[in-house]
């Protein structure tokens, strides 16, 4: 059984864009939870983004099931950029 | 083979088999290599052409001096400061360029926001000056190796923004390509001793593997460092969730986490200038003799006046060193900030200097230009191993072509050996097109891109496997004639150079020549290894077929 047409291009989809917020919210929760003065953390937050963005993809196209990943990227996205946001004012 | 995209299997919801996962990883790697190859392609080759950028700059400016790196600090800082004054009046910032090494060979100068009412020459500017004299160099219209290395990044002919949309996808796939790569590599000791010439796909193989593996801490670095490089570009969500959206917003980042420490706004009250000589030689004292890179004037002229003096970064790896801020009326020094601000700026600091290398010296430069080629060449590998893997498959079926098959054939001998050639013609456009044209700088680069469309165009209308040996022919000859090319349009040719001693452009002129006796050693393979041979033989031996029409097998 293969993954083809829609699917396929969903699961890409769910790589591709729900990857990115997935390494934007985690940027953001690191920035919110670092103890570096702002600038710091949100350089250190958004430099290591990057590697969660590549872990994502990996970990969809390992999973390959387009709904749990689209559900689990966004839900985990939401969550970590809602509590890097709120850490983050906490700490001004 | 089926057509189109071959399916991705999917695993059974619960249980995930080791096979499963790396067969899922291989797909992912094909897929993320082919998808943006071609680009990867250009951004490797060109990027690894910026290594040697000055080098390359001179050799297109033939006739500038060899580097001035031997000038006076002082003496240069006050040629400079002479020239902002007559061309740059009322500018908030004047940035003056000292010579110290490779990287920055002549003296240089750069204003933001000068008056034109009071003569400046435009509201911002930069200039290259003779440090002999403060003046301009007479030189031929280049854009140089600066033009050629910014091509990596900046794809010439987009804006800022398309540009940093696809090339942060290409060097996103090459991240994913990468690890993906390493997970579905078993062996990857073994591998690395590994070679099977001769064998089609496996020599492929082979050679994909010993360059990705052999360079693999440089592919890693180069491709995370690129990410770094551009992240407030490629991520700007992580400083808009904490800064908020908007330009203001952004700036304020910036000020925050790079903006060097004592910095004001200008008074708006004239006061003259400190002279720079106390100050050089105040951080020449810490740093050492010519250790003194830039000067960074922010409101020269004003009461709130700074000036920056920044170290040499050729001993240390990181982009920044030393840093002092003077006040610019009194001469006080107000800060003295160390290499590393905080972690996060050093690290960034310290991927950003490794991505640019500006601190190797020869050899590392070399090693550093040897790892980018071998970079050049495992994307190069992967796309024709692609093609090779579903060519014989291809064969093993019964004649029906694979358009997407012979896109990618086409695409590859059209970018992988037409890419290098028109590199060659926008060293060949430097010394042919009139020293008086109209946008000479911009006509090199149409050539470059105008060389390549003609490549492509020409392994469309060829055979594949005639293709190939022809445009090496090309390639070699391309690059081969550039000393002899260089002989006969200026008075640097490689004779005089080496019995100058002039290693920059008698090294280039070498440099293409062996690269010409590369590409001749490729095509000669390749036409030993195609020629005809009994018809009986061939048809075991080759991997690509002169295309029959689709029309006929059907």
């Amino acid at each position: 059984m293969g993954l083809h047409g829609w699917r396929l291009f969903s699961l890409i989809c769910a790589a591709l864009i729900g990857g990115y917020l997935l390494a934007a919210a985690a940027g953001t929760f690191l920035a919110g939870v670092l103890p570096d003065f702002r600038g710091g953390s949100v350089m250190t937050g958004t430099m290591v983004s990057f590697a969660v963005y590549a872990g994502a993809i990996i970990w969809v196209f390992a999973m390959r099931r387009p709904a749990m990943a689209w559900f689990a990227l966004v839900s985990a996205s939401l969550l970590l950029a809602t509590g890097g946001v709120f850490l983050g004012r906490g700490g001004l | 083979m089926s057509k189109g995209a071959p399916g991705l299997r999917e695993t059974a919801p619960k249980k995930r088999p080791q096979g499963g996962f790396r067969q899922a990883m291989a797909w992912l790697h094909t897929w993320a290599g082919l998808a943006l190859g071609w680009l990867l392609f250009l951004i490797f080759l060109t990027g690894t052409a910026g290594y040697f950028d000055t080098e390359i700059d001179r050799w297109m400016q033939p006739e500038l001096p060899p580097a001035q790196t031997h000038l006076n600090a002082s003496n240069t800082a006050d040629l400079l400061l002479r020239r902002l004054a007559t061309d740059a009046p009322g500018a908030e910032r004047w940035f003056l360029r000292l010579p110290d090494d490779r990287n920055q060979p002549y003296p240089g100068i750069f204003w933001q926001g000068a008056s034109v009412e009071a003569g400046a020459r435009a509201a911002r500017g930069s200039l290259t000056l003779n440090g002999e004299t403060g003046d301009m160099f007479q030189a031929r219209d280049t854009g140089g190796g600066q033009l050629l290395y910014q091509l990596h990044w900046r794809l010439h002919y987009l804006t800022r923004t398309q540009a940093d949309v696809i090339v942060g996808f290409a060097t996103l796939f090459m991240l994913v390509a990468l690890i993906s790569g390493v997970i579905i590599h078993k062996k990857i000791f073994k591998d690395f001793f590994t070679f099977r010439p001769r064998k089609g796909q496996r020599s492929w193989l082979d050679a994909h593997n010993v360059l990705s593996v052999l360079a693999l801490p440089f592919h890693l670095m180069i491709t995370y460092s690129g990410l770094v490089f551009m992240a407030f570009s490629y991520m700007p969500l992580v400083v808009a969730a904490h800064y908020g959206f908007g330009d203001d917003a952004r700036s304020q980042f910036f000020a925050e986490a790079f903006d060097p420490p004592g910095i004001e706004e200008a008074a708006n009250e004239t006061a003259p200038l400190v002279a720079l000589d106390p100050l050089i030689a105040k951080a020449e004292k810490a740093w050492g003799s010519g250790r003194v890179r830039n000067i960074d004037i922010r409101h020269p002229g004003d009461r709130n006046a700074r000036i920056l003096l920044y170290e040499s970064t050729n001993t240390s790896v990181s982009r920044t060193a030393g840093l002092m801020v003077f006040d610019g009326v009194s001469g006080e020094l107000l800060h003295r900030v160390a290499p590393e601000l905080s972690t996060s700026r050093g690290v960034r600091d310290l991927f950003v200097g490794l991505h640019e290398g500006l601190f190797a010296g020869p050899w590392l430069r070399w090693l550093y230009f040897i790892s980018g080629l071998m970079g050049t060449g495992m994307i190069a590998t992967g796309l024709l191993l692609w093609a090779v893997k579903r060519r014989q498959r291809a064969e093993k079926a019964t004649g029906v072509e694979n358009p997407g098959l012979r896109l990618v054939e086409k695409l590859n001998v059209g970018t992988l050996v037409g890419l290098p050639v028109a590199i060659a013609a926008y060293f060949w456009a430097n010394r042919l097109l009139p020293a008086g044209l109209e946008a000479r700088a911009a006509w090199e680069m149409h050539s470059l891109f105008i060389t390549w469309a003609a490549m492509l165009l020409y392994g469309t209308l060829r055979p594949t496997k005639r293709a190939w040996v022809e445009q090496l022919t090309v390639a070699a000859l391309a690059f081969a004639l550039l000393p002899l090319l260089n002989a006969l349009t200026t008075d640097r040719h490689l004779g005089a150079s080496l019995s100058e001693g002039d290693l920059i452009l008698a090294g280039f002129d070498m440099v293409m020549l062996a690269m010409g006796i590369a590409w001749a050693a490729a095509a000669w393979y390749l036409h030993c290894r195609w020629s005809p041979v009994p018809a009986d033989q061939n048809a075991t031996r080759s991997w690509v077929k002169p295309f029959a029409p689709a029309r006929s097998a059907k």
